[in-house]
């Protein structure tokens, strides 16, 4: 798949340049779209029945609460409105220097620059609201800080793909006008199989388990108290399946030289760009009721959707939601090119690990092979961790007391924040350092072969072929 | 010593044993505080055999703070190799760490009003996840600068992207 490329980042901008671009169109700094107050005072409007609002309606003065609600729409505006004017943002500089600027607040003002080769994914969200007027909101995501670094809110939907377009090409390290690389679909997840997986999870299932308890204990008791309970928890139950239905309908993984393209969600609508080489680690994720079928769910830690709060973490991170075992391998063998984790040879961790997970111990395993570190644990659901060795940020061994009696310990693989958590736990304690030291060799050695951050600048290097004897696993 | 927290060399680098005494001298102070207070409560509230009870007590805890302390202390160590530096510490719960220098992405070195009275400071390395903890406490200063300015030079020198 060849990119229409212009390889002239080194300036000599051509006056002709058919595509105009966000740095070419004026040396000004550009602003979001006009209606972005509108939807951001939504949110103090909202806010302000919230706080204000209560005391007026528990008191049934409408009057009051018009007044009140009047004020607060129009504060709301007027915040907005400022935030709005004081929000810009331009493209300063050329190739490696590209910088994102982005000048935000009004009362405390401040001037962020974001690298735009270390751009970790690039996503554009859709709410609902933002929908019905045609705008997008376009997020650069960055490795490090607690939260997404540059959200760009609103942009109308031209331009929120078309600044996606030039951040990527320019962190590609491509001219700043090459146009949106093409996409080829590889995987869509139908909304049945999704319902079904949703049904058949851990969450839904152990709230329709409780449910069944609670409300057959009530029946037999013949007291009406269960039914307090019962109805939120049916609600609470029928909400998870309610809210991972809407956020992950129509999850469809496509390919492009930009890297993976990630679209999903009913009403609130995400488009997600992560480009090669930025997954540092992926997990296996396969429920008990899933077996049968082999489904099995990928989720990917990324630098930049570490670090947010709970929720919103897990939905970014999801690769896939859930699909059979062989198209999500295939998916996988896209993410990680040249790694087979069936074909890494595991070992199985001592039976002196039974003192301390009775059951689970036999499902304690880890390998690795010349790419990738791989651990499984759980026997209910069952996890297999996957970090490349190139990705590896840090060892660690750990020993408890009860560990030391054993004589096992813990090796952590680290990698940045994310659903990805590659233990070897309860290895014999010989073992462990000598796995440790292995690691710490085998991603010294993958570091050096590693390809360019700016993924098109060079023609990424295929590292030689395992030299010398095949690894025979461990 | 078993091999699992062996040195890679002949020894791990110890730390300060000014670490030690900062500990112990906080420790003093805090259960002195604590225990003056308590006994005289116990003396004149109940009665002064109880405050006797309550020093033996407060020593008691005192001298088993004094021995923990050294203990964690002599556990701390660290190496630095050709490609990563490694740190140990602790005696119930043991954690070893490698840290690859092209993984750091900044060095802290941090000394409190206390510490700098005592003259030690922190080191510690940060890489993309929070998850490595490699914090060397109570180093000399000149020490604590030297390791700082060795572990940026080789961050450079083997820096890889993410």
């Amino acid at each position: 798949m060849s990119v229409p490329a212009v390889n002239d980042e080194n300036g000599s901008a051509d006056p002709t340049q058919p595509v105009p671009t966000v740095e070419s169109s004026g040396e000004t700094l550009r602003r979001l779209h006009p209606a972005t107050p509108i939807l951001n005072g939504w949110k103090y409007f909202a806010l302000a029945i919230a706080v204000v609002g209560q005391d007026s309606l528990r008191e049934l003065d409408f009057v009051l609460f018009g007044v009140q609600l009047g004020v607060a729409l129009v504060l709301g505006l007027v915040l907005g409105l400022f935030s709005w004017w004081f929000t810009k943002y331009r493209i300063e500089g050329r190739g490696e220097t590209a910088e994102l600027r982005i000048e935000s607040g009004f009362l405390f003002r401040r001037s962020r620059r974001i690298r735009i080769d270390r751009l970790q994914a690039v996503d554009i969200v859709r709410p609902v609201l933002a929908r019905l007027l045609g705008l997008a909101e376009l997020r650069l995501e960055v490795a490090g800080g607690g939260k997404t670094e540059a959200p760009l809110a609103y942009l109308s939907e031209r331009d929120a793909h078309r600044l996606r377009a030039e951040l990527l090409a320019r962190a590609a390290g491509l001219a700043a006008d090459t146009p949106e690389a093409p996409e080829r679909q590889l995987v869509s997840v139908t909304p049945g199989m999704l319902l079904a997986a949703t049904i058949l999870g851990a969450p839904f299932l152990t709230a329709a388990l409780g449910f069944v308890v609670v409300a057959s204990v009530s029946v037999v008791l013949g007291e009406i108290v269960g039914v307090a309970f019962l109805v939120p928890w049916a609600l609470g139950g029928l909400g998870v399946v309610w809210r991972q239905f809407v956020s992950e309908f129509g999850f469809t993984v496509s390919e492009s030289p930009d890297g993976l393209r990630i679209r999903k969600g009913m009403l609130d609508t995400w488009a997600q760009t992560v480009p090669p080489g930025r997954v540092q680690g992926v997990e296996i994720e396969q429920q008990l009721f899933w077996r049968p079928k082999q489904w099995v769910k990928l989720s990917v830690d990324v630098a930049g959707y570490a670090a947010k709060d709970g929720d919103q973490v897990r939905t970014s991170s999801t690769l896939l939601p859930v699909a059979p075992w062989p198209v999500a391998r295939a998916l996988l063998q896209r993410v990680l090119p040249d790694v087979d984790v069936d074909s890494v040879v595991r070992t199985r961790a001592p039976r002196s690990a039974r003192w301390l997970r009775p059951i689970g111990w036999r499902y304690l395993r880890h390998g690795a092979d010349d790419r990738v570190f791989v651990t499984d644990a759980g026997w209910l659901t069952r996890r297999t961790a996957v970090v490349p060795h190139a990705k590896m940020q840090s060892v660690r061994i750990k020993q408890g007391p009860l560990q030391r009696r054993l004589g096992l310990a813990n090796v952590h693989v680290d990698t940045p924040a994310g659903p990805v958590n590659a233990v070897a736990v309860h290895r014999s304690s010989d073992e462990a350092r000598q796995i440790a030291e292995e690691q710490a060799e085998r991603s010294r050695r993958a570091r050096q072969l590693a390809g360019p951050e700016r993924w098109m600048s060079q023609p990424p290097r295929r590292p030689p072929q395992a030299d010398g004897p095949q690894p025979a696993g461990n | 010593m078993d091999t699992l927290f062996a040195p890679p060399g002949l020894r791990w680098q110890a730390v300060s044993p000014r670490l030690r005494d900062l500990r112990r001298t906080l420790l003093a102070i805090w259960l002195g505080l604590g225990g003056l207070a308590g006994i005289l409560v116990a003396g004149i509230m109940v009665s002064w055999w109880l405050a006797g009870l309550v020093l033996v007590a407060v020593a008691a805890l005192f001298c088993w703070g004094w021995w923990l302390i050294g203990r964690n202390w002599q556990s701390w160590g660290y190496a630095e190799r050709a490609d990563d530096l490694l740190v140990t510490h602790g005696v119930l719960f043991k954690t070893l760490v490698v840290v690859p220098y092209g993984r750091m992405q900044y060095v802290d070195v941090t000394a409190g009003p206390l510490e700098r009275k005592f003259g030690i400071a922190k080191v510690q390395l940060h890489t993309a996840t929070p998850a490595t903890d490699a914090e060397i406490p109570g180093l000399p200063p000149e020490e604590a600068e030297r390791l700082r300015d060795r572990l940026a030079a080789l961050g450079e020198a083997r820096a890889a992207g993410l």
